[in-house]
C-alpha cells in the first residue's frame, strides 16, 4: 500500500470536470486506488464518489493506492493535483 | 468524523416530527462551540449552587422552572453562582417555549462567549426530539461504495468493482418502477443498536453517473416517485464477473450473511454474464428476502418436499416388493 498527501491547488476545488479527470487517471491503473478525507474513504474511480468529498481549495487529502501498479497509480494522482487540473 | 459544533446543530435540515426550530439569540462567536455528547442536562442543581457533578459537556436546557428561578436570581441580585455556571466549558444553552432569558444571564454569557438559543417546542418535547437528532448524529457510520436502491419495498444495497455495472443495473430498477436512494457513496449509519439506515450524500444524492450518458438527475427525468431520502439497508446485492472456476450457490439453503458496522444483513453474491439479466435477479432476490421475512423459506420448504417424495416413493418401492 502506498499512500501521498495532496492538496487543492485550484481555486474552484473539486468539482466534475477535475473529478471526472481523476477518474480517468485512476482507471489506467489496476490497483485499487482511495481518497481520504477526515477519516472518510472514498473510490477514486467513482465521479460521485470523489465530488461527495467536498474538497474544496487548500483542502489537503489522501491517496491511497493498493496493488501491482501502486506507486504509479499514487504519483500519477499526486501530478494531477500539482498541476491544477490543468486549471487557473 | 468531524467535529459536531453547535452551528452544525443550527444548520442541521430536519422536518417534521426532528424539527427543533432553534435559533441564536445571544453569544453568537460561541457557536464554533463543539458538542461532544449526545445528551442533554437541565441545570437546576447547579443554578442553585450545586455543582458536584455537574454535567457541564452537554447541552444545557431551560425550561420555564429554570427561567424562573433565574428570575428570582436577577431579583435578589445573584450573580456568583451564574457567574460560577458560565466558568464551566458548557457547548450551549437552550431556551425552551421561546422563553427570553434574563438580561443578566444573557449578559454573563455574552461575555464568556456561551451561545443561548431559542425554540418554541416545549421542554419535554424539544428533549425528545433532540435526542432522536444527536443520537442519529453520533451513531456510528461508514461510507460505501455502492448504490441502494429500494426494490418492493426491501433496502438493496448493491455493491461490486467498478465498471461492474452496479449504476445500469439500478437505472434499469427505477425504469422498473423501484426507488432510488443513494448511487456510488452511500453514507451507512447503526442506529437504535442494529437497524442500518443508508442515504445519499447532500450534493449528489438522486443524480447517477452513466457511462456514455454522464451526470443524470432521476428526480428530473423520472419523478419524485423514483426516489427515496433514506431506507434501511436490508439485503447486500454483490456483482461480479462471472468466473467459470468459481462455484455459485445453486440451491440457496443456506443464507449468507455480510457484516456492516457489526449488523449481519443478508447478502448474495451474483456472477455478471452478458445475457444475465441482472434487475429481475434482484427484483426476485427483493421478493424472496419478503417470503424469508414472513417466515417462508423457497429453497427450504422446496427441499422438504422432495425429501417427502423420496419418503413415500421409498415406502411405496419397498411396499410393491413384498405384495
Amino acid at each position: 500500500m502506498v499512500e501521498k498527501e495532496v492538496v487543492i491547488k485550484n481555486r474552484a476545488g473539486i468539482h466534475a470536470r477535475p473529478a471526472a479527470l481523476i477518474v480517468k487517471m485512476a482507471n489506467d491503473f489496476k490497483s485499487s486506488i482511495y481518497f481520504e478525507k477526515d477519516g472518510e474513504r472514498v473510490n477514486a474511480k467513482s465521479i460521485m464518489g470523489i465530488i461527495t468529498l467536498g474538497a474544496t481549495y487548500k483542502t489537503p487529502l489522501k491517496v491511497i493506492a493498493e496493488g501491482e501498479d501502486e506507486k504509479e497509480a499514487v504519483e500519477a494522482i499526486a501530478d494531477l493535483f500539482e498541476r491544477k487540473f490543468e486549471e487557473d | 468524523m468531524d467535529k459536531f459544533r453547535v452551528l452544525d446543530l443550527l444548520q442541521l435540515d430536519l422536518k417534521e416530527n426532528d424539527a427543533l426550530n432553534l435559533k441564536c439569540i445571544s453569544g453568537r462567536p460561541g457557536l464554533i462551540r463543539e458538542i461532544r455528547i449526545p445528551e442533554i442536562n437541565r441545570p437546576g442543581l447547579a443554578l442553585s449552587g450545586f455543582y458536584e457533578n455537574f454535567a457541564y459537556n452537554r447541552i444545557q436546557i431551560f425550561g420555564r422552572g429554570e427561567n424562573a428561578y433565574l428570575k428570582k436570581l436577577e431579583r435578589e441580585k445573584k450573580k456568583d453562582t451564574l457567574e460560577k455556571f458560565f466558568k464551566y466549558d458548557i457547548p450551549c444553552c437552550v431556551f425552551t417555549r421561546s422563553i427570553d432569558p434574563t438580561e443578566d444571564f444573557r449578559n454573563l454569557a455574552e461575555r464568556a462567549g456561551c451561545p443561548l438559543l431559542q425554540t418554541d417546542l416545549s421542554s419535554s418535547e424539544f428533549t425528545t426530539r433532540i435526542i432522536r437528532v444527536l443520537g442519529d448524529i453520533f451513531a456510528p457510520k461508514k461510507l460505501l461504495h455502492g448504490v441502494l436502491v429500494e426494490v418492493f419495498g426491501i433496502g438493496v444495497l448493491i455493491t461490486g468493482e467498478s465498471g461492474v455495472g452496479k449504476s445500469e443495473t439500478a437505472l434499469e430498477l427505477i425504469e422498473r418502477g423501484h426507488r432510488l436512494v443513494a448511487d456510488d457513496v452511500v453514507e451507512i449509519r447503526r442506529v437504535s443498536g442494529n437497524i442500518l439506515i443508508g442515504k445519499g450524500a447532500k450534493v449528489v444524492s438522486h443524480h447517477m453517473e452513466i457511462r456514455g450518458l454522464g451526470i443524470i438527475n432521476i428526480t428530473h427525468l423520472f419523478g419524485v416517485g423514483a426516489i427515496r431520502d433514506k431506507k434501511q439497508v436490508q439485503l447486500v446485492v454483490h456483482l461480479e464477473e462471472w468466473d467459470a472456476s468459481k462455484e455459485y450457490d445453486r440451491i440457496g439453503e443456506e443464507e449468507t450473511t455480510t457484516g456492516i458496522l457489526g449488523v449481519r444483513v443478508p447478502s448474495l453474491l451474483i456472477p455478471v454474464r452478458p445475457g444475465r439479466n441482472i434487475p429481475i435477479i434482484i427484483e426476485t432476490a427483493a421478493m424472496n428476502e419478503r417470503l424469508k421475512k414472513m417466515g417462508y423459506y423457497s429453497a427450504k420448504e422446496f427441499n422438504k418436499n422432495v425429501m417427502r417424495w423420496l419418503e413415500t416413493e421409498s415406502a411405496r418401492a419397498t411396499f410393491l416388493e413384498k405384495s
